[in-house]
């Protein structure tokens, strides 16, 4: 076995920060490699001193690539030299097609003009090993981001990639798209193309990787190889936290109560066409105390039913009715939504949870001025201690309320946006997604907040595309699929075959809309 | 990856070194800083004409209707907006104020109500687009601009109207009345007595409520202010203010315009870092999807900062249209231009969600004081312009730099 890369006694120093330290990383030539770690444990750094992003010269150590040793100038230098890396956020361009996209500031020209049959015919030949069947003039709007991940990496292929870096590839995409996308890893190993898969997943991690490397803290903390014995992923968690975590979900005894909020026979249209029927005659509950799970891929329908319920903050043509403690409620508008009692913690909290480059405490108070106002008149130092209190709730590990949120972490941006949630003191919590892309540490974090809610009384609905987390938060699973509940799961009774059977019935029997649910007692 | 500075906790004990203080806020003070160099150089280089009474007072006449717009335009930026109307806006207003006072002889004060509603009205006509139609702010007020100019031309049918009442020119080229009558100082020259007490009063009481305020703040254990900064700073910024207070008095006093737009900077100042609506606009410039999840109604917060932009930009035309006692065709001609420049100079960002009040002032002030220094020492409005340009660039580059290199 020969190195294709080598990374040595990498350090990297921000300001008052050491970011890595004496870091080691070894990729062997036609090997799959993961590199895992909390967040802020150093790995997309790490990536940037390999990319150049950070130059050489910002930082300490040696890279040795293919057996002579490199020093980057840029991503520009990192390409030629056949390493490419894959964002978590996605670069592609929304309005111009695929072929477009592969061949963006790689133009396929003579003299600035550019040869479009000769695109097109590359283009194809790059989709087709990437296993994706689409036009090149598609736009890339009008794919999923399933597909949009595979034209990345066919842009990365269009330019002889010798190593490919894939931060995350996995973390916005269903099962079905996440393992089509691991074989294509498995297929790109035959022929010798070497990687390294950045990701969350351990059970990704564990069905592809040839070996692991660990960071902790900025430092390797071990390099694991998987091809003698299978790792664990207990073991795996034990690097990357440094102890045992002896349970991943934090234990519970429910109590649950009386029935708290009722959604009964929802119907939404497509925001933009209007005629499109998406969540089809949809009803569900919830009890105080209870923690109830929807689960079902990508694309089920399951965040647009949320939303639509959320003060019709998604969809057209809205139908049903919503029912707290028994009472009809008004959630036509996403104030009344809010006032009723409910609350909901988006998917995507970048862009739709945050005010990115506001503080800890602006950010905590904005469902709920009116609590930390008298009047129109703020009381900074009511609001002050309202960011406090929940700063040591939730455990938002920051300097102070004053930082800006953009600085912090995924975990702690999470704990932030639930904060704002938690202070506008809702009845019920609609939580969609709500461990997507922090670390383990923090999800455990996270299931201790939502079991405290529950204990507290609260109705909590938890939409997650992770069924094992599903399976060991939950009290009561709904399953969607294709904006129908297909199947009502008790936890003690569920299990991922379950789901996944109930999920691939009702796509084999989609016809009939108002199917009765399935009930496994 | 954390690469946050790390915060001195707030100890109320005096907390870090003044010097770390005052690197860490360097930028914030740095407008306040280029404002005070630039009006030192200009006072060197016109031998002491900038800073004489009667310059002084032309000085604030000169700029009060560009910060009073600047108010009101800082908030549309903040919000994610543009205005590009309000320039015509001024110039419409004028006219229908002449058309009404010196055509059909009405009293000044149904007309300057009248002519107030009237901005709100073309606010909220714009507003109205912007905020529930979703069409971008530059679009709706460039086709606003046009429809002003255009309207304000026929009001006026190509001509100059006025003059204005003698009640009505007091709006910009009058004083406040000295209740305590003129003192004499040494023979030649009088004091407005009134004009000093209020120039000593002010700044007194805001000494008092800044205190109050670090009082209450170390109370909770958040002052991060050296003592020795909050005293150096007080001290200097109540010397400055009772100082031209004081010039001024030695004039013919407080200009009325004066005490118009010092209420409405602490109106303002107020509005946006202490209300509920000010904190909304906030949110909504920062990321209008996580505001309006969070349950505020942005289209009509929006909407809001559009009429108060309509509103203030009436008011700026009256005031502008009394200074120059006549309406013409010509009023207002590209003074959005210098509004906006001041809200950029003094630090509001483009893509919205940041800026100050007080900003955009000492962003006005900078462009107004350059105006009135490069004229006193005659430098061609050629050129006059060029190095506003210049200056406009040189600034945002600044903000810009030193935000990276935080």
């Amino acid at each position: 076995m020969t190195a294709i890369l080598e990374m040595r006694g990498i350090t990297k120093t921000f300001p008052g920060v050491n970011a890595l330290e004496n870091v080691n990383l070894r990729v062997e030539s036609g090997e799959i490699h993961a590199l895992v770690g909390e967040n802020g444990a150093g790995k997309s750094t790490l990536m940037k001193v390999l990319s150049g992003v950070y130059p050489h010269g910002s930082y300490s150590g040696e890279i040795w690539f293919q057996g002579e040793e490199r020093r980057f100038t840029g991503i520009a230098d990192s390409e030629k030299a056949g390493i490419v890396i894959i964002h978590q956020e996605l670069a592609l361009v929304p309005l111009l097609s695929i072929a477009e996209n592969i061949f963006l500031g790689n133009e396929q020209a003579k003299y600035g003009v550019i040869d479009w049959s000769a695109v097109t015919l590359r283009t194809r030949d790059l989709l087709r090993m990437v296993g994706l069947s689409e036009s090149p003039a598609t736009l890339i709007t009008d794919i999923g981001v399933g597909k949009q991940q595979l034209v990345e990496i066919a842009k990365a292929l269009s330019k002889e990639v010798k190593l490919l870096i894939l931060d995350e590839p996995t973390a916005s995409l269903n099962e079905s798209d996440s393992d089509a996308l691991l074989n294509l890893l498995l297929e790109f190993k035959k022929r010798g193309i070497s990687s390294i898969l950045i990701s969350h997943k351990l059970n990704e991690i564990s069905k592809v990787a040839d070996s692991i490397t660990v960071l902790r803290d900025g430092c390797t903390v071990e390099t694991l190889d998987c091809r003698s014995e299978p790792v664990s992923e207990d073991r795996i968690i034990r690097g990357m936290v440094g102890r045992p975590l002896a349970d991943r979900y934090p234990k519970r005894d429910p109590k649950i109560g009386e029935m708290l909020f009722e959604v009964k026979d929802w119907n939404v249209h497509h925001q933009i066409h209007a005629d499109r029927l998406q969540i089809k005659n949809v009803s569900m509950n919830v009890r105080r105390g209870e923690i109830v799970g929807i689960a079902g891929l990508m694309g089920a329908g399951r965040t647009e039913f949320a939303m639509s319920v959320f003060g019709r903050s998604y969809g057209r043509r809205i139908t049903g009715k919503a029912f707290l403690n028994g009472k009809e409620i008004d959630v036509s508008t996403i104030r009344r939504a809010v006032d009723s009692g409910l609350a909901y913690v988006t998917e995507d909290r970048k862009h739709y949870g945050l005010v990115l480059n506001d503080t800890i405490m602006h950010n905590i108070s904005l469902a709920n001025l009116g609590g930390i106002s008298r009047g129109t008149v703020l009381d900074d130092m009511e609001e002050l201690s309202v960011a406090n209190t929940y700063r040591r709730r939730l455990n938002i590990r920051s300097s102070s309320v004053l930082q800006q949120v953009v600085n912090l972490s995924g975990g702690n941006q999470q704990k932030v946006v639930l904060s704002k949630w938690l202070f506008s003191k809702p009845e019920v919590l609609i939580l969609d997604e709500p461990t997507r892309g922090i670390d383990v540490g923090a999800k455990y974090e996270i299931y201790t907040i939502i079991n405290q809610l529950a204990d507290e009384g609260k109705g909590v609905i938890m939409i997650s595309s992770e069924m094992p987390e599903l399976l060991g938060v939950c009290d009561r699973i709904y399953v969607m699929n294709e904006g129908c509940f297909v199947a009502e799961l008790p936890a003690a009774d569920a299990s991922q075959e379950k789901i996944m059977r109930a999920i691939m019935r009702g796509r084999e029997a989609p016809a009939d809309e108002q199917a009765p649910r399935e009930k496994i007692a | 990856m954390s690469t946050e500075t790390v915060l001195a906790p707030g100890s109320g004990g005096g907390g870090e070194p003044l010097r770390v203080f005052i690197k860490r806020h360097l930028r914030e003070y740095g407008m306040l800083l280029s404002l005070i160099a630039i009006m030192i150089f200009f006072q060197f280089m016109t031998n002491g004409t900038l800073l004489k009474p009667l310059n002084l007072t032309n000085l604030i006449l000169q700029n009060s209707y560009i910060i009073i717009m600047a108010l009101g335009m800082l908030l549309v930026i903040v919000a994610g907006h543009i205005d590009l109307s309000v320039g015509s806006v001024v110039g419409f207003i004028g006219a229908l104020a002449a058309v009404m006072m010196v055509q059909f002889k009405i009293h000044y004060i149904p007309t300057t109500i009248i002519c107030l509603a009237v901005g709100g009205l073309i606010g909220a006509a714009q507003g109205y687009w912007v905020a529930f139609f979703k069409i971008p702010s530059f679009i709706v007020t460039l086709a606003g601009m046009l429809v002003f100019k255009g309207l304000s031309l026929a009001l006026l049918a190509g001509q100059s109207v006025g003059p204005f009442p003698p009640e009505f020119q007091k709006l910009s080229s009058g004083f406040i009345p000295d209740i305590f009558g003129g003192m004499a100082l040494d023979g030649s020259t009088t004091v407005h007595v009134t004009s000093v007490l209020l120039g000593i009063a002010v700044p007194l009481i805001l000494i008092g409520l800044n205190y109050r305020n670090r009082l209450n703040r170390q109370k909770h254990g958040v002052e991060e202010e050296p003592l020795l900064f909050f005293v150096a700073k007080n001290a200097v910024i109540a010397l400055v203010v009772m100082y031209l207070g004081f010039l001024l008095a030695s004039y013919k006093g407080l200009p009325n315009v004066l005490i118009v737009m010092a209420t409405l900077i602490m109106l303002y100042t107020f509005v946006t870092m202490r209300t509920t609506i000010g904190r909304r606009i906030y949110a909504i410039g920062g990321n209008e999807k996580a505001a309006k999840l969070s349950g505020i109604n942005t289209e009509r917060v929006t909407f809001y900062t559009f009429i108060n932009m309509g509103v203030l930009a009436a008011l700026a035309g009256l005031i502008f249209a009394a200074r120059l006692n006549t309406a013409t065709p010509k009023a207002g001609v590209s003074f959005e231009l210098d509004v906006i420049a001041a809200c950029f100079i003094g630090g509001a960002s483009a893509s919205g969600g940041v800026g100050r009040v007080t900003g955009a002032v000492i962003g006005a002030f900078i462009m107004g004081v350059m105006n009135n220094g490069m004229s006193i020492i005659g430098v061609g409005i050629d050129w006059q312009q060029v190095i506003k340009g210049l200056v406009l660039l040189a600034a945002v580059f600044l903000d810009v730099y030193y935000k990276n290199k935080a």
